[in-house]
């Protein structure tokens, strides 16, 4: 009984197109906490093994408060990991979410502090104006490729800065805070209403984020793997020549593809900002929550729920990076370390995946792997 | 007699596959040894381990009966081994002077001593009669030509093994005479040969004897003289091959698609590659367009399927203009393309099968409501398609593409195109590298289609299929239909004269 289950794992090993992928983002992971250990070995050993548990279990802590402060954190990662994850299933790098990001913020926050007159509507209205937003300067790279074949890679790492420049002018001239030299702060109607005020007994600031962000991933995934236009998309994506021999028009399908791709990043930017106490600035840096969207997206292999997992670890790092600072010395950037170690670790993924078949053939008997 | 090569069980293993399972192989001084195999059957994992290319994992390998150890390409030309790889690896603009002594330049203080160089290389054409003017640039010379640098670049590295792989794939019929007796030459001058090919005329015409391989296991090594050809190619099949072709007299009815002098452009240098072109395509019929690669059959199949617009002139199907309508629009309006790339055009190699048999049809309301797939309608319709044209596969419908044989995938792809129910079918080298089962296959459906009143047009090279199938023949040279055949009263040769653009005659359509 028990070798023929072992045999039936071997076979999943060897026949599920998935298992290594998954195998390859688990090695991924483990490799950046390894590394983020060794580093940690390297300032203070005497702390490292208490610091690595600290990362490990900072979700835990603090009953539902610090698993719901997990939650909020990772609701803008999710977004943007999925506008990238979206654009990538469609053979395209938005590295350019950063922008689409800063520009749905602004325009979230603008209906926020403006429109008062919505009343309840309010911070649904700031929602849909950040999603539109992104989606317009989304688009700006996808009309760029389909008509001229701009490289979208460039076009959108300029629209970072263009996007993060006209922020801060549209900043200064329309929503300034002089005192504060930042933003105005948007009306409390205007905030994602917390999930608090539903469940008395919860403490976190999580809020209706990730109510969206759960609708995002499921709407995405059912689009990527129901629809027809889902299969226009990823037909494009995986074999530009065969979509054109066969009528798909990849025109149109790289511009709504980009379109999707900034609403989303947008949405991310509005979730950012309609929170109180955190106010836009007016700095000339870009913002991260787009850049490590690329690497969650690379965590999640693509797809909308991996996705939704690889951010809701991140989450889950950010709070023990919270808890690192708290009870040890070592600094909360040992989780940029290791977040950055995983990106290398999952770019590397493709050299793991051939890794992990070949050590998968080297266990299998052979007898057991029918080839084709 | 010491064979000047002997491979002793030789075994070769890539990931998942057995490319070479205990294959031996001796060549005797002075022969023309064929190694004959359908694709995929290790004739090229065997040579390239011969040539240094891959290392073996068991056997071993004897050069004039000493063991040697062959690493790298180097050390098969230090051991005399050369090798005509099936694409030349030429510089376009370089001479031939130049191309010859690439690598194995002979200096005098740093300088080349092209004089020197000139004279072998004119010593060694005249004695192995390979006539080739050592100053002309690769790109102005025929391809045949070419191959002739091929050989002289061997020759020039004192290599008295010559590999030839598939060496008349891109050679006029005209063409392949002369490289045979090229061969014959060298052979003469004490040279031993092996020749890789899945042609049996060859090998009939040519070799001595030949080394069987099928699906990596070396069946065995027979002489020529002493076996037929249906021997041969039940060895290399493992099961007996009908060569004929059951084929009634065609019954040609209404026009379905014409051309009238299509022109169609080169997307990047803007000269034109298909030049005036004009046919007309009738339903019962198999019209074919023969040519060597090359001379605008591509073009002109992006500019009738849409993929390439049309720069001037006019498509009509079904009477009606065609030419600035969309690739969906054709597809709809009864054009089925199987393209010549298959893994570029026509299958997503990333889909499941049965994502792959929706290409051109998802958005048909059998498929979907309201945007939303009919998951169902579709396995059925997968399964159907691939129990109809024996499509076989590892899972089924859910088979990625990507991990099926060049064979399946192409009868997917015919399956496809066929039951979209269109009366015109482009098929552009459909059996290209395949194997004869799947050729077989192809071929009959072809024939079908046309006894059920379709109309197909046939791009192809091989000119024994050519013949085989076609009811009519036009010739594609340099862009332009150089003349217009019926295949009862052609043969290869005439067909090869106005391949290579020796003869043209005005084509009236």
């Amino acid at each position: 009984m028990k070798k023929w289950s072992m045999q039936g794992f071997f076979k999943w090993l060897n026949n599920s197109e998935s298992s290594t992928k998954v195998i390859s983002s688990i090695i991924a992971i483990l490799g950046g906490l390894l590394v983020g250990f060794l580093v940690m070995l390297a300032i203070d050993p005497s702390k490292a093994g208490i610091g690595l548990w600290t990362i490990l279990t900072g979700t835990f802590r603090d009953g539902t408060r610090s698993f719901g402060q997990t939650i909020h954190y990772s609701v803008p990662i999710i977004l943007t990991g999925i506008s990238v994850a979206f654009a990538f299933r469609t053979g395209l790098f938005n590295i350019g979410a950063t922008g689409q990001l800063t520009m749905g913020a602004f325009a979230a926050v603008y209906v926020g502090i403006n429109w008062t007159f919505l009343g309840p509507l309010h911070w649904i209205v700031a929602v849909i104006a950040g999603a539109l937003v992104g989606a317009l300067w989304g688009s700006i790279p996808g009309l760029l490729k389909a008509y001229r074949n701009v490289n979208e890679v460039v076009a959108s790492i300029m629209l970072n800065y263009i996007g993060s420049f006209l922020s801060i002018l549209l900043i200064k001239t329309y929503i300034y805070n002089q005192e504060l030299a930042r933003a105005l702060s948007p009306a409390a109607s205007a905030y994602l209403p917390r999930l608090s005020q539903l469940i008395t007994t919860h403490r976190s600031s999580l809020n209706f984020g990730f109510i969206i962000a759960l609708i995002v991933v499921a709407v995405t995934h059912i689009i990527l793997n129901k629809t027809t236009f889902g299969y226009q998309l990823k037909s494009v994506g995986f074999n530009r020549d065969a979509s054109r021999y066969a009528g798909i028009n990849e025109k149109r399908n790289i511009i709504l593809a980009m379109t999707i791709s900034g609403a989303i990043a947008g949405i991310a930017g509005a979730t950012m900002y309609l929170v109180p106490g955190r106010l836009m600035t007016i700095e000339s840096s870009l913002l991260q929550e787009g850049f490590t969207g690329i690497a969650i997206s690379l965590l999640g292999l693509s797809s909308p729920i991996g996705v939704l997992f690889a951010g809701l670890f991140y989450g889950a790092l950010e709070m023990g990076g919270f808890y690192l600072q708290v009870t040890t010395r070592f600094v909360p950037q040992i989780i940029e370390i290791i977040i950055a170690v995983i990106i290398y670790f999952s770019a590397l993924a493709l050299f793991f995946q051939k890794y992990v078949q070949f050590v998968i053939n080297k266990v299998v008997p052979e007898s057991e792997v029918g080839h084709e | 007699m010491i064979p000047v090569i002997e491979m002793r069980n030789i075994t070769k293993t890539f990931p998942g596959i057995k490319a070479n399972d205990n294959v031996s192989l001796e060549l005797r001084p002075g022969e023309i040894h064929a190694l004959l195999g359908e694709n995929g059957a290790g004739k090229s994992t065997l040579m390239s381990v011969l040539f240094g290319l891959y290392p073996l994992d068991e056997g071993s390998i004897l050069v004039h009966g000493e063991e040697v150890e062959i690493k790298n390409p180097n050390d098969a030309n230090k051991l005399g081994i050369g090798m005509v790889h099936q694409h030349f690896k030429l510089l376009d603009n370089f001479s031939v002077l130049e191309n010859i002594i690439l690598g194995f330049e002979d200096t005098h203080r740093g300088f080349l001593k092209y004089d020197e160089a000139h004279q072998k290389v004119i010593a060694l054409s005249e004695k192995y009669k390979l006539k080739v003017d050592p100053d002309a640039l690769i790109r102005n010379i025929s391809v045949g030509q070419q191959q002739r640098v091929e050989i002289l670049k061997m020759l020039y590295r004192d290599a008295d093994i010559l590999i030839f792989d598939e060496p008349t794939a891109v050679l006029t019929p005209q063409e392949i005479d002369e490289l045979l007796n090229i061969m014959r030459n060298l052979t003469e001058e004490g040279k031993s040969i092996i020749l890789i090919t899945h042609k049996l005329k060859e090998i009939r015409m040519i070799a001595d004897r030949c080394t069987i391989l099928r699906k990596g296991k070396g069946i065995g090594t027979v002489t020529v003289k002493d076996v037929t050809n249906e021997k041969l190619a039940e060895m290399m099949v493992g099961r007996k091959v009908i060569f004929n072709v059951d084929k009634g007299p065609s019954k040609p009815k209404e026009i379905v698609l014409e051309a009238e002098g299509l022109t169609v452009f080169d997307s990047l240098t803007r000269q034109s590659v298909v030049k005036d072109v004009s046919f007309k395509l009738r339903e019962g019929e198999i019209l074919t367009i023969a040519g060597i690669e090359g001379n605008g059959q591509t073009e002109l199949v992006y500019g009738l399927t849409g993929l390439k617009p049309i720069a001037s002139g006019k498509l009509l199907l079904h009477g009606e203009d065609a030419t600035t309508w969309s690739i969906k629009k054709r597809n709809e309006e009864g054009i089925a393309h199987i393209p010549e790339d298959r893994q570029k055009y026509g299958l997503v190699l990333d889909f499941s099968l049965e994502n792959n048999m929706i290409l051109q049809q998802y958005n048909d309301s059998r498929f979907h409501h309201r945007g939303f797939f009919k998951f169902d309608a579709i396995r059925d319709y997968a399964e159907r398609i691939i129990e109809k044209y024996d499509v076989r596969s590892g899972k089924g419908p859910l088979t990625y593409a990507r991990s099926m044989s060049g064979g399946n995938q192409q009868k997917a792809i015919l399956g496809r195109e066929i039951e979209r129910q269109t009366n015109i079918v482009i098929a552009v080298q459909p059996t290209r590298g395949l194997d004869v089962g799947a050729i077989e296959f192809i071929h009959n459906t072809l024939i079908k289609l046309r006894d059920e009143g379709k109309a197909v047009l046939l791009i192809s090279l091989e000119l024994d299929e050519v013949m085989t199938l076609s009811d009519r023949i036009l010739v594609m040279y340099e862009g332009e239909l150089v003349g217009a055949f019926d295949p009862k009263k052609t043969d290869e040769y005439e067909l090869g004269l106005y391949m290579s653009g020796s003869k043209k005659t005005e084509v009236l359509s």
